[in-house]
């Protein structure tokens, strides 16, 4: 009797905690995932029919606007992701291995520091730096130079987006580099393997669950990023993200910015799976 | 590389300077935001006018400028920010502690499935998500209007359309922050006070809740942050009532003034004092 009442509880109470979680997962996230994949197949006929189609997909790979804003936007965000790698490791590696006592912790915090302001907040502060009434511009006239552009390019770009996401890198590497053991490094050496040796067969794949760690999330914030690339960039540095709140908010063509959204889960949702794929690594490591 | 073994003078040298050029890189941009909210000039670029506290305090009534705190645009859209992210604090933190039970104390099947899909948020994209729920929900809206008529204006581009979508991904991570402090939790404590005579109830609000205030404090602060500062999933969600990150984009697209500066600034002061709590919180936690 009593076993079959505790049996009832523990049943109630996996329902009565499962139902929030339910709730909250299917109304927010996988519904409308499932009602954006729908509505990228719809095809408007006239104001009040639809009919399926692959219309959109098609317009996405006749259209050359749409992929090579696609492409672009990948690889640059590929780009913004290898050179936030190797700007964040140096330091990581100096706060986690060299730093001693109260220096290690401020440094930390510095490192912080920069992200308790918003995006917009930092990307602001880029553009007072680098616009042509900004003020690397008026250092270089104090010097004799003329006034020079520095904003509106990809090269601002993708200094903004590094910016922002060298945080997500250095907080994973620090966490990894901490648990290395450094008697591994002094064996390295030890066995007469030079810097670059120890570098690659020791200290690289111990860092590994941290560098996958940052690379997908610095990865998936700069390719949905749309305000960094929006405020700093010039007219030919388009972002795909930009294309999707075009056809969404200016055009209301859903239709077609549902199939544009797709198409850039479906990118990132691959490049995260080659990541965790190629150093054999799980999501559920690497982010829980 | 480590301590233990010796580098040339050179490499040693160069090494340092690159953490002198890093850490320069990563504070220029925000000290420059804060010069300048103090800078006597209408544009936010040299040369240095002198000091002046207008672009905080000026009233339009007395002159051209008109200060943050009499910006009236400006500070509904404060409201407004404040408004959503305390309705995200409070959904997100309470979801995030029952999923912490859930995935923490109870077994069940397809548990490690869910808790991949509990962590799908993480990996799309901001904008993926406020253009997903923007689909259903208006869409949603949009035909109960047109077969019965019938408004339902939540679901159009809205102050609570902003929530959910927030909602959506914050609440993985304040999920996150909560278990892993609930995953150090002796529950020998609570079947102590189970055998002492308590009830289930008494028990987690007595013994387990009070352990895990830490991680809620901290996950509250996380989430209030998150939320204000917010771009990405917010744009696509949003009404006429502007959270103050979108005012802001509008703005800075517009042409910039001090003004923002002095917003910049605030925002800056008021997210670290934030932060000091969240930390705090996630010290205590690790005591």
């Amino acid at each position: 009797m009593n076993k079959v009442h505790h049996q009832h509880a523990r049943r109630l109470s996996l329902w009565l905690l499962l139902t929030p979680f339910v709730l909250w997962i299917g109304l927010l996230v996988l519904l409308p995932h499932l009602q954006m994949l729908r509505v990228s197949f719809q095809v408007r006929e006239s104001w009040d029919s639809v009919t399926w189609g692959l219309d959109q997909y098609a317009h996405f790979f006749t259209e050359p606007y749409y992929w090579r804003t696609f492409l672009r936007t990948g690889l640059m965000s590929l780009l913004t992701m290898i050179l936030t790698l190797v700007v964040a490791f140096p330091i990581a590696w100096y706060i986690a291995r060299l730093a001693r006592g109260r220096a290690r912790g401020w440094l930390f915090l510095a490192c912080l520091i920069p992200f308790w302001a918003s995006e917009l907040v930092r990307t602001y502060g880029w553009m007072i730096l680098l616009r042509e009434s900004g003020v690397f511009s008026a250092l270089l006239q104090w010097f004799g130079f003329a006034p020079t552009e520095m904003l509106y390019n990809d090269v601002a770009v993708v200094v903004g987006l590094v910016y922002n996401g060298l945080l997500f890198m250095v907080v994973p590497l620090v966490t990894t580099l901490d648990g290395l053991d450094e008697s591994l490094v002094e064996a390295g050496y030890d066995l007469g393997g030079g810097h670059f040796t120890v570098m690659r067969e020791i200290v690289v794949p111990w860092a590994m669950p941290g560098i996958v760690s940052g690379c997908i999330v610095v990865f998936m914030l700069t390719l949905g990023s749309y305000l960094t690339p929006t405020l700093m960039g010039g007219k030919d540095s388009a972002w795909f993200t930009q294309q999707i709140f075009t056809q969404f908010i200016t055009r209301f063509n859903w239709e077609q910015g549902a199939a544009l959204g797709i198409l850039l889960l479906l990118l990132s949702s691959l490049m995260i799976w080659l990541g965790l794929r190629l150093t054999g690594q799980s999501l559920r490591k690497v982010m829980g | 590389m480590i301590r233990s073994v010796p580098h040339s003078p050179w490499f040693n040298r160069i090494y340092g300077l690159y953490l002198v050029i890093f850490f320069v890189y990563l504070a220029l941009p925000l000290l420059m935001t804060v010069v300048f909210a103090f800078n006597d000039s209408p544009f936010p670029s040299l040369p240095w006018q002198g000091f002046t506290l207008d672009w905080f305090v000026a009233d339009p009534a007395d002159g051209t400028r008109t200060g943050l705190l009499h910006d009236q645009g400006l500070l509904s859209a404060l409201g407004n920010s404040a408004m959503i992210a305390l309705w995200v604090t409070l959904l997100s933190v309470v979801l995030g502690t029952v999923n912490a039970v859930l995935f923490e104390r109870l077994q069940f099947r397809g548990k490690e499935l869910l808790y991949l899909v509990m962590l799908l948020p993480l990996v799309i994209p901001g904008v993926i998500l406020g253009v997903s729920i923007l689909v259903f929900y208006s869409g949603l809206a949009n035909h109960v209007s047109n077969q019965w008529g019938i408004e339902l204006d939540m679901f159009r581009p809205s102050m609570s359309l902003v929530v959910m979508g927030q909602v959506s991904f914050i609440t993985t991570l304040s999920t996150l922050v909560i278990a892993a402090r609930l995953r150090k939790f002796d529950p020998h404590l609570e079947e102590a006070a189970l055998n002492l005579g308590a009830t289930p109830w008494v028990a987690w609000f007595t013994v387990t809740l009070p352990w895990l205030r830490p991680a809620l404090m901290g996950a509250a602060a996380m989430a209030f942050l998150m939320s204000f500062e917010n771009f990405n999933t917010t744009v696509m969600l949003t009404g006429s009532d502007t959270p103050l990150t979108v005012a802001l984009f509008n703005r800075l697209r517009e042409g910039s003034t001090p003004v923002l500066n002095a917003v910049a600034l605030f925002l800056m002061v008021a997210s670290a004092l934030l932060a000091l709590v969240a930390t705090r919180g996630d010290k205590n936690a690790e005591a």
